[in-house]
């Protein structure tokens, strides 16, 4: 098990290198001079030689990219060109309207979606199933800014029952934090939910014609005492692996989500920063957002051996 | 006998063989696969919406009119006009043009890429592993955020957002191309044809590639749905395309501002789009239902 967990960690390494290289040459290949920018308008083209050297920006591709990268490992994701404040800074004001928005998301599909998914799988081509496909495909089809503007505007606009956007802190109380973020959560879980379901359905069918299930029905256990107790524990790893892939989704949906309903997350962030071409704090979320995909999946992939006992590593 | 009326000779056997009843090819079409006839329907409306959008009783989607600004729908204008008094009926169908140009171009392209490098990683075992340890490192990026990184780095064109999503948007198709290969080079006529000496890149070509077409042609159709959506989202948020070129998400993205006293500005894109995107999965599920009947039952 140990020597599993420590070969799966290094199979992560080479991943996280190439991300890294990737969103280094974003700033290498990125138009506009920094030290340019840095040394100001009347700097003379010495002056910003000097800067350039200062700088460490005359040094070749590999060597720049290994001071980065050793700085990025220290925790130093480097300064904002507009804002002039650490990158890890302002990343962590904004952390916890998206972590909050992504959390109350997950939960709220994988509440919907399993048990949808399950009685889908149970009566295979009966009308929940039908149902349930259908709506998954809607889910898949209409993009989240599309749910959240028709979210709003019912809810909102002509109901007057929950506020139009914004955001307000759990800090301020529990009821306006969730007043406020409850739409954006229900939109941004549509194509969640549509994944989840499906697996789910298909992880069901599939241990649903295992003899054990028989076995579990013929000892006279009630239908949803199988579906839910016996049949769902041996569904658990593809649905596991599915939410764990979805978060990529999920991380694209939140950028998406954030600008319709006027969020001041991370999404907002990395939004106002293509606009002003802003490229360490492109560079720094798209690198956090990565290790975190990483990381998540990761941590699935261990869990099989607690979900399954059969998986031994 | 129970037909009395019937001859003796004729009552007995329509029993065993009724007769076949000849349809016409598309009622067979669609009795068989209604998923391919409705999607492939509605898809089909739009493209000729989008490709006739200039003799459909449309205005010059750019022409500003301040006087006419922010109207709502009327006989006039079907679908309002926006804050630059643009005519938003002949904005959403241009827009289509756009939108619909680059979900195919990125299927195209993506599959060319995904095709290309999944081939070369599941026939040349060396090579295995390092492209797929590439295609992890762009997959462990979302997609959106990292086509909103290339279009960082470049001007906003459609040719930019066409590429953008493509690099997004391969790696996913190169790893279900590398798994088929894995698979189809393990069976028989394979290992016949390397035995009777054909060379490495005509085995591909003639013996593994066109064993993979059935499901990547469905992949395909899923990227041009996403491609669609990544594009709006990108437009959306302001790193697509250039608002002299009305796309589905740039309208969206201009009607923004007022939406909530003037929802038709958000509302028409919207459901052009969401309709679109869903023509386009309707046509994909029915198109792997039909190159794979198992997989449609299951999932």
């Amino acid at each position: 098990m140990l020597t599993f967990v420590l070969r799966r960690l290094l199979t992560t390494i080479p991943v996280m290198i190439f991300v890294a290289l990737f969103v280094f040459s974003l700033l290498y290949l990125a138009p506009g001079d920094p030290a340019a920018l840095i040394a100001g308008d009347q700097a003379t083209p010495e002056q910003i030689e000097a800067m350039r050297r200062s700088l460490g920006l005359d040094q070749p591709f590999l060597v720049r990219f290994w001071n980065w990268s050793w700085q990025v490992v220290q925790g130093d994701l480097g300064t904002s060109i507009f804002s002039n404040l650490p990158v890890t800074t302002l990343i962590a004001q904004r952390l916890e309207p998206t972590l909050s928005l992504m959390l109350l998301t997950v939960a709220l599909s994988v509440l919907i979606a399993v048990p949808m998914g399950v009685l889908a799988g149970a009566r295979q081509g009966g009308w929940i199933d039908r149902a349930v496909m259908a709506m998954a495909v809607m889910g898949f089809s209409v993009p989240v800014f599309v749910i959240g503007y028709l979210l709003a505007y019912v809810f909102s606009v002509r109901l007057n029952l929950l506020p139009v956007q914004g955001y307000t802190p759990l800090a301020e109380g529990f009821r306006p934090f969730l007043a406020n973020l409850i739409l954006p959560a229900v939109a941004l879980s549509g194509v969640y939910i549509a994944l989840i379901a499906r697996i789910t359905r298909t992880a069901m069918i599939d241990v649903l014609s295992q003899d054990y299930i028989r076995t579990a029905r013929a000892k006279g256990l009630g239908t949803m005492q199988v579906l839910f107790l016996h049949a769902l524990k041996n569904a658990a790893v593809p649905i596991v692996t599915v939410i764990g892939v979805g978060i990529a989704l999920l991380i694209g949906g939140a950028v998406v989500t954030e600008t319709v309903f006027a969020i001041p997350g991370i999404g907002r962030l990395v939004v106002d920063a293509i606009l002003r071409r802003d490229y360490p704090v492109i560079q720094g979320v798209i690198l956090m957002f990565s290790l975190t995909y990483v990381l998540i999946n990761l941590l699935i992939d261990l869990s099989y051996t607690i979900l399954d006992p059969r998986v031994r590593y | 006998m129970a037909a009395s009326s019937l001859p003796p000779q004729v009552s007995a056997a329509p029993d065993l063989f009724p007769p076949v009843k000849r349809r016409h090819p598309w009622v067979a079409l669609a009795r068989r696969h209604p998923s391919i006839v409705i999607g492939g329907g509605l898809l089909l409306v739009i493209v000729v919406m989008a490709v006739a959008a200039q003799w459909l009783g449309t205005v010059d989607p750019n022409a500003i009119a301040p006087a006419k600004r922010n109207r709502a729908p009327s006989a006039e204008f079907w679908f309002g006009t926006d804050a630059l008094g643009r005519d938003l009926y002949s904005r959403v169908l241009y827009g289509a043009q756009v939108s619909l140009m680059v979900g195919v171009a990125v299927a195209v392209c993506a599959t060319i890429l995904g095709l290309a490098t999944g081939l070369v990683a599941g026939a040349v075992r060396a090579l295995d592993a390092p492209i797929m340890r590439i295609m992890d490192g762009l997959m462990s990026i979302p997609p959106i955020l990292l086509a909103v990184a290339l279009m960082a780095l470049m001007r906003g064109s459609v040719l930019n957002v066409i590429l953008a999503i493509s690099i997004a948007e391969f790696p996913r198709m190169s790893r279900l191309v590398r798994g088929l290969v894995l698979s189809i080079r393990e069976q028989p006529y394979v290992d016949g044809a390397i035995v009777a000496g054909t060379a490495l890149p005509m085995v591909i070509w003639r013996h593994i590639l066109p064993n993979t077409l059935g499901p990547v042609i469905v992949q395909s159709t899923y990227i041009c749905s996403a491609a669609m959506i990544t594009e709006a989202a990108l437009s959306f948020i302001g790193a697509g395309t250039p608002p002299s070129v009305p796309s589905w998400g740039t309208v969206m993205s201009e009607g923004r501002a007022l939406w909530q006293i003037k929802p038709h500005m958000i509302f028409f894109p919207a459901v052009f789009l969401s309709l679109t995107v869903l023509a386009v999965n309707i046509l994909g599920d029915g198109l792997r239902d039909a190159f794979d009947p198992r997989a449609g039952k299951r999932g």
